[in-house]
């Protein structure tokens, strides 16, 4: 296929697949390579990194294994990420689909309802859920998926505003199709692209939103992940920084990957708009 | 028309980026243009033509290059000017009008403003001498009202009108040579006749050279003094208008000028007595903007019109941009619903029918769209476009695909095609593909909208050829829409010609085209380029 290998010319774009594929390794190899439970006391607490061969990046102050922690983090951050990211963007588009396939009334009252969310910082709706709901990690991604669907919701719309009117809709009516048939079999496959690259941006927001919450204790405390290591570090942030920015920097590398394959997706599927 | 060369070009080459479907755009293109001359570039699209106007103004798109030859204006060679060279020569030395005045022009900008930039670039006017030139301007480009025109924005002006005003912007600084790239393509017939006659007389008033392209001979017949034709980026032929259009020397000036549609109808077919589709008072109101029906705008674009068509027989419906042609032939389909009147196909009414009905009879009527490229699905291959009707109404899906491969072979493509997508074929291609998709479903009623109008003419013979050729192997009854009263002469049984939203017309083709009673039909007749090389032609 063509976009395949426009993708591959980008080296930004290879960069950023490398550095996911290398997050995805880790998460599928965290069981193999450290068959104990992350969670379970390892050793002292605050080794530094390097410092002692058994704990390759040293232990938190719980003297809990760092490495362990990390690997089985990469599992929560992309669970998070990718399960948050198919609710957003299956809401989204669902919504985006009617208001921008009907118009009208749906659209008023739909669109008005997307702005009620817009209106509201996704955070502040993110405390508010989880406060209500409580923070298993079933609820958390939820929530981060409720909060996220706003923006893709939009991003179809305006595709399907475009797409409604051309000559190719209005010969699949004259055939007699249903809406149903239209909106899914011709207008949805010619508006995705777009909002396929947009996922990756939602994929990187959830990822943040989730340590975010996790950085303020509210996330589930019963997983290894990133967000619970940084704010646990927070405690120790002065002399033992090591605790906090090991996190920091996978959450980093994972959202830059996310973003990067987003950016290589966008070229390789709109190559018109790279030529400028 | 012995004057000295204004515009020389001697073995031009252009050449385009590597992956192009050829290597050069234009290559060793010889050719002049002296004072006081029209020359005519005519060409199918895709032949290099616009390129290689652009080509002269140093206007080429990033990757295409000139890369041999010299382009000669007044003893200088721009093909190796320097930039700054080049920015003196444009609008002063060579002037360009453009296909789609709307486009040409700044819409944030007035009319007056953008013709005063002419002279503020350069040369040094005061700001009086400069209102004073443009009002002059647009008097010399016969705008009605020069003073109201110069305060204007583009888009308060008709079509028309920003040709115009464009024409009055490119003659600002008196250039030594005019370039107009297709500048009527995109106008009405009527309004295009006007266009060409006031080119004509600017020209021959101001003594400017003229390059004029154009893909059309009846332009060509009504304005050039001299004609280039051009074929895959090598002119062919070169000659004075007369000569090229009545004494073709090459196999392709040949080809073109034979594609060009005769003005006169054929001989008429008998006509059966039994009516398929009865159209009767169908009107269509728009309503837009306003709260509560105050200022409100109301267009009414379909008004009580009422037609006939006879089972095999086909209906013209013509008319030029607004009159309300594609509005009736969408209530017709039902893709708008008709605010009155009725449509009686089988003795069903096709305006009340329910939405659902509506779904589910649809495989008795069916349309053909204009634009080859927006109106096949991309994502979809050739063979599923055309199979998809059938199976919504409940064929298995392997007995539609083999119908749509035999329905391939019968519009005159290649049935191991089908597994390609849409944008691997070409605009006469795709148009067989929509043709086929709407066969599909086995129709008694074809409406054709603009169905070859974005094609080049010796495609357009050949699918208006297929199009008669179908209807009477298939028994289809066609309504065709169409702007070209040279296409709806050759197809079309019976013609109605439509004007702001009403039936001003209709009859046998023959009749409203060898007697036309309406006034508008007349002037339509009148407006059409080279009327007189067409009827011509047609007796040859």
């Amino acid at each position: 296929m063509a976009a395949i290998r426009r993708y591959f010319r980008s080296p930004a774009a290879v960069i950023g697949l490398v550095l996911l594929l290398i997050v995805i390794g880790m998460a599928i190899s965290a069981g193999w390579l450290y068959p104990r439970d992350p969670l379970a006391l390892a050793g002292r607490p605050l080794i530094w990194p390097f410092s002692n061969p058994r704990f390759l990046l040293g232990t938190d102050n719980s003297g809990r294994d760092i490495a362990a922690q990390i690997f089985y983090g990469a599992r929560i951050s992309l669970l998070i990420g990718g399960a948050a990211t198919a609710i957003a963007i299956a809401i989204g588009i669902m919504i985006g689909a009617f208001a921008g396939y009907y118009g009208g009334w749906i659209d008023n009252v739909l669109m008005r309802v997307t702005e009620a969310f817009q209106t509201l910082p996704n955070f502040v709706l993110l405390l508010v859920l989880v406060a209500v709901f409580g923070s298993t990690l079933t609820t958390v991604t939820i929530a981060v998926g409720v909060v996220s669907w706003p923006a893709p919701a939009r991003l179809t719309r305006a595709e399907f505003l475009s797409l409604r009117n051309r000559e190719f809709v209005q010969a699949g009516r004259t055939l007699g199709m249903k809406d149903v048939q239209l909106i899914l079999g011709e207008i949805l496959p010619n508006a995705l692209p777009p909002v396929i690259v947009y996922a990756s941006v939602v994929m990187a927001v959830a990822i943040l939103l989730e340590s975010a919450l996790a950085f303020l204790h509210l996330s589930d405390p019963n997983v290894a992940s990133w967000g619970n290591l940084i704010g646990l570090g927070r405690d120790v942030l002065r002399v033992q920084w090591y605790v906090s920015a090991i996190p920091g920097l996978a959450i980093l590398f994972t959202v830059l990957a996310v973003s990067l394959v987003g950016q290589g997706l966008n070229d390789a599927l709109n190559p018109r708009l790279k030529a400028r | 028309m012995t004057d000295i060369a204004i515009l020389t070009l001697d073995q031009l080459s252009v050449r385009l980026p590597a992956g192009a479907d050829r290597s050069h755009a234009v290559s060793g293109a010889s050719l002049s243009v002296a004072a006081n001359e029209i020359l005519c570039v005519v060409g199918e699209s895709g032949s290099g033509k616009s390129i290689m106007a652009n080509a002269v103004m140093r206007l080429l798109p990033g990757g295409v290059d000139i890369d041999g030859g010299r382009v000669m204006f007044e003893g200088r060679d721009l093909a190796s000017a320097s930039a700054a060279e080049m920015r003196k020569v444009r609008g002063a030395g060579i002037a360009m009008v453009f296909q789609e005045p709307m486009t040409a022009l700044n819409p944030l900008r007035s009319i007056g403003d953008q013709i005063g930039e002419m002279f503020a670039i350069h040369n040094n006017l005061s700001k009086k001498d400069i209102r004073a030139r443009v009002l002059a301007l647009l008097d010399d480009v016969r705008i009605a009202d020069p003073k109201a025109a110069a305060q204007a924005y583009p888009h308060e002006l008709s079509g028309g009108q920003r040709q115009r005003a464009m024409i009055a912007m490119a003659l600002a600084l008196d250039p030594r040579l005019l370039i107009a790239d297709e500048p009527t393509t995109a106008l009405d017939v009527t309004t295009q006749a006007q266009i060409l006659t006031l080119i004509r007389e600017l020209q021959s008033r101001k003594k400017t050279a003229v390059l004029f392209i154009t893909h059309d001979f009846g332009v060509v017949a009504e304005i050039a003094d001299r004609v280039a034709v051009m074929q895959h980026g090598v002119i062919v032929e070169q000659g004075t208008t007369s000569a090229v259009l009545n004494n073709p020397q090459h196999p392709y000036t040949r080809e073109l000028i034979a594609a060009v549609p005769p003005l006169t109808a054929p001989p008429p077919r008998l006509l059966s007595d039994d009516i398929i589709l009865t159209i009767d008072n169908v009107s269509k109101t728009y309503r837009t903007g306003g709260f509560l029906g105050r200022g409100a705008r109301v267009t009414e674009a379909v008004k009580a019109v009422s037609l006939k068509l006879p089972r095999g027989a086909t209906l013209g419906i013509v008319g030029e941009s607004g009159s309300g042609k594609s509005t009736l032939a969408r209530c017709i389909i039902r893709l708008i619903d008709p605010d009155a009147g009725s449509i009686l196909l089988d003795g069903a009414d096709w305006a009340r029918m329910p939405k659902e009905d509506v779904r589910r009879q649809t495989r008795h009527m069916q349309m053909v769209f204009q634009d080859p490229f927006g109106s096949l699905n991309p994502r979809r291959k050739a063979e599923e476009l055309v199979a998809q009707g059938p199976i919504i109404h409940g064929t298995p899906r392997d007995q539609a695909l083999a119908e749509a491969r035999e329905l391939f072979a019968l519009v005159g493509l290649d049935p191991a095609a089908g597994d390609r997508y849409p944008h691997e074929f070409s605009g006469g291609q795709r148009q067989r593909i929509g043709l086929a998709r709407a066969l599909a479903l086995h129709p008694d009623v074809l409406v054709a909208d603009e169905a070859v109008s974005a094609l080049d003419v010796s495609v357009q013979a050949q699918v208006l050829k297929l199009l008669a050729d179908l209807r009477e192997r298939l028994g289809l009854s066609i309504i065709f829409i169409t702007h070209d009263l040279r296409v709806a002469a050759q197809i079309c049984d019976l013609v109605a010609v439509m004007k702001n939203g009403e039936v001003v017309e209709h009859g046998l083709a023959g009749e409203v085209f060898g007697n036309p009673q309406h006034p508008y039909t007349r002037a339509l007749l009148a407006s059409i380029p080279g009327g007189d090389f067409a009827r011509e032609h047609s007796l040859a």
